[in-house]
């Protein structure tokens, strides 16, 4: 996983609530084999109108949602944050996260910052009276920039620290690589291996 | 933390012997666990994402002496000697084969004689053993718990994860008992245990926890038997569910490919026999069942905790106190096209299906197989027999059973996971019917449309002869042919 520390790029003013998985990424794309290659697959449905804000210069190539409350909510599926990442998205910023896609966007390095929802609207207003305006949002001292807007956000002590350390869920594991194979060679013989496969 | 001196469940003893490092902290604030995976099972519906993540991080394969792969989900019960027509369907089973050989796991595909459900393979290969912590991209992985092993499905980051560490962090989980004592009438099984067991605490009941089978009547059972029961633990909401072992899964392992042998056997036996739930050791929670008055069960609904005794009669709304409860058996009754307080014998169906991980093993097939024999099948129905592997199908054929069912009219099939789930073409159509040993009665599962009841093997095979919902003593006796 890459390191985080700070991200300025275009800001996306995401006026909804609500938005769930099923409109993140349809079912229809998870039969994918691939982890990678979403971003046609991302919000596919709404990406179907060419009045929705992706489909409008300059938000196209945004870098920073920032969306409503209860962003992320519905099914489990990590292609929700594959899509978003493979799109070009650093950060989704809301004002409330469904769990299971905060903690699938700390796995796969996506920033999920939540702040007031009154520092929300300043920052849509923010973008929708200057579009291309750029938002940074810096991991180190939990605040996001847009304009003359400056908010703290929240993110967990623990999520913060494996992003600015670029430290995915295996890359931490193996940090601990040497008591994997002490443990390892403390394991009985007979336990079964599938190697030399036996007739 | 004086955790080895005190008693302790089953379950808390092989989670222990797993521990390669502890989470720091304490409480609500306590960090997971990382815990040794001894087996990591691997198929081609969630693997593809986890090879790549490897692949673009540059990381190999940490065990591939504790990781095997077959093809089950996907692959085609008829001609399997040409190629898989669906295109997506042969797409994810071409990833799997290409991504085994690049890392150099082991693969049983397709016309392979160790081919067949992941849950029936592991087992049968004798690499699924007491003790062990399993895991495999698939919620049935609970299936392996019927040998004393803590057996977990896990999504496809933390298959990437086991394969690339060998570990899962894992938060420590609650542990219930659940105490079947006494014993089964005829024509009851291991399935009508279960699906009591769920219809009891609910599909939410099992949450958090790791269930212990318990008791007489589980002690009784054959490790198929088991299996059964292990399998559905999953529909009960639990993590995994588990039966301590003894010498039922010591007669099964020896002999088999991957079973300790010589002094091995003798060391392993020997730690085995220590694995059991100490006489003072508290559960979370307890539920009992009673195995004496235990009918066959059968779901009338769209989830598995929607069952009733096979002798009774479609429940009705007002049947239920609860309202998200009343709502729901609406909407089933519905879905399912079925009227309230209708006789569950008097439904008819239009196809059975004899398969899935929790009953296409050898003894479900003789089960059905004894039932069918020298009985003729109802011409308006259809049954699909699916053995769980490649092997269970030459054992079938070599006993004979394969004509036993085609004599009676059902049609045998090569083995996988088939009409359970439907992504290869086995599926029931709209509206369409169906008696089935699989595990879930969900909307849709079988086919858009198509409509589950779970049931017994012999429940399934009573069925097929009477061309509705039927009990093996509904049957006349057959005449002799
Ligand atoms: S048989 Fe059904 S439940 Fe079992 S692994 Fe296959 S699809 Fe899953």
């Amino acid at each position: 996983m890459e390191k985080f520390t700070r991200h300025t790029g275009t800001g996306v003013p995401l006026r909804q609530s609500n938005v769930d998985t099923d409109q993140i990424i349809p079912a229809v794309y998870l039969k994918r084999i691939t982890r990678t290659g979403f971003e046609d697959a991302l919000f596919a449905a709404w990406r179907k109108d060419p009045s929705f804000i992706l489909n409008q210069e300059p938000y196209a190539a945004g870098s920073v949602l920032v969306a409503g409350p209860d962003f992320g909510t519905g099914s489990s599926r990590e292609h929700a944050v594959w899509a978003l990442k493979d799109y070009g998205f650093k950060a989704v910023l809301s004002s409330r996260f469904a769990d299971i896609f905060r903690g699938n966007s700390g796995k796969q390095g996506l920033v999920a910052a939540q702040l007031d929802q009154s520092d929300i609207e300043l920052i849509w207003k923010e973008l929708e009276n200057h579009p291309g305006a750029q938002v940074t949002v810096d991991l180190q001292s939990r605040t996001v920039t847009c304009g003359a807007i400056h908010a703290p956000f929240e993110i967990d002590d623990y999520t913060r620290w494996r992003l600015l350390e670029g430290l995915d869920d295996i890359g931490l594991t193996l940090q601990h690589a040497d008591e994997i194979a002490a443990y390892e060679a403390a394991r009985p013989s007979w336990k079964p291996a599938t190697l030399p496969a036996r007739p | 933390m004086a955790a080895q001196e005190s008693a302790r469940t089953l379950a808390e003893k092989v989670w222990d012997a797993h521990v390669v490092r502890k989470g720091e902290g304490e409480g609500a604030a306590r960090q997971p666990d990382l815990i040794y995976i001894d087996l990591h099972l691997v198929h081609e519906v969630t693997s593809p994402q986890a090879f790549e993540g490897l692949r673009l991080a540059g990381r190999p394969v940490r065990r591939l002496d504790l990781t095997i792969a077959t093809e089950d989900h996907n692959t085609p019960t008829l001609d399997i000697d040409k190629p898989i027509a669906d295109p997506t369907s042969r797409k994810q089973i071409e990833t799997l084969r290409a991504n085994c050989a690049e890392f150099g796991v082991r693969l049983h595909s397709l016309g392979d004689k160790e081919q067949g459900i992941v849950h029936v393979v592991g087992p049968q290969l004798g690499l699924t053993q007491p003790g062990m912590t399993v895991v495999c991209g698939d919620s049935h992985t609970s299936t392996h718990g019927a040998f004393g092993a803590l057996a977990m499905g896990i999504g496809t980051s933390e298959v990437e994860h086991v394969l690339a560490t060998q570990t899962l962090s894992l938060k420590p989980f609650k542990t219930m008992a659940i105490n079947v004592e006494g014993t089964l009438k005829p024509g009851v099984s291991a399935k009508d245990i279960i699906l009591a067991v769920i219809a009891k605490i609910g599909t939410g009941g099992g949450q958090g926890y790791v269930l212990e089978y318990r008791g007489s009547a589980i002690r009784a059972l054959s490790m198929e038997a088991r299996m059964t029961i292990c399998n559905m633990s999953i529909e009960a909401g639990a993590r995994a569910g588990l039966v301590a072992p003894d010498q039922t899964t010591f007669d099964y392992l020896q002999g088999r490919p991957h079973a300790p042998a010589g002094a091995d056997w003798d060391a392993a036996v020997a730690y085995w026999k220590t694995l059991h739930t100490d006489d003072d050791a508290v559960f979370d929670a307890e539920v009992s069942i009673d195995a004496d008055t235990l009918e066959p069960f059968v779901t009338w609904g769209t989830n598995p905790g929607q069952g009733v005794s096979l002798s009774s009669a479609v429940p009705a709304p007002e049947d239920f106190a609860d309202e998200n409860e009343r709502a729901a058996c609406e909407r089933a009754l519905e879905y399912m096209g079925l009227q309230a307080r209708t006789p569950m014998k008097d439904i008819r169906v239009d196809t059975v299906f004899l398969g899935s991980c929790t009953n296409s093993r050898m003894e479900d097939l003789r089960a059905a197989a004894e039932i069918v024999k020298g009985r003729q099948k109802d011409p308006n129905v259809r049954m699909i027999v699916v053995p769980g592997s490649a092997r269970v199908r030459l054992e079938a054929e070599a006993e004979g059973l394969d004509k036993v069912f085609t004599d009676f009219g059902a049609e045998w099939r090569f083995a996988g996971c088939s009409m359970c789930l439907g992504m290869n073409p086995d599926q029931l159509a709209e509206g369409e019917r169906c008696a089935s040993t699989s595990n879930r009665n969900f909307e849709g599962r079988q086919g858009k449309g198509g409509r589950t009841h779970l049931v017994s093997p012999v429940v399934a095979a009573a069925t097929a002869v009477r061309g509705t919902l039927s009990s093996p003593s509904d049957l006349p006796v057959p005449v002799s042919a």
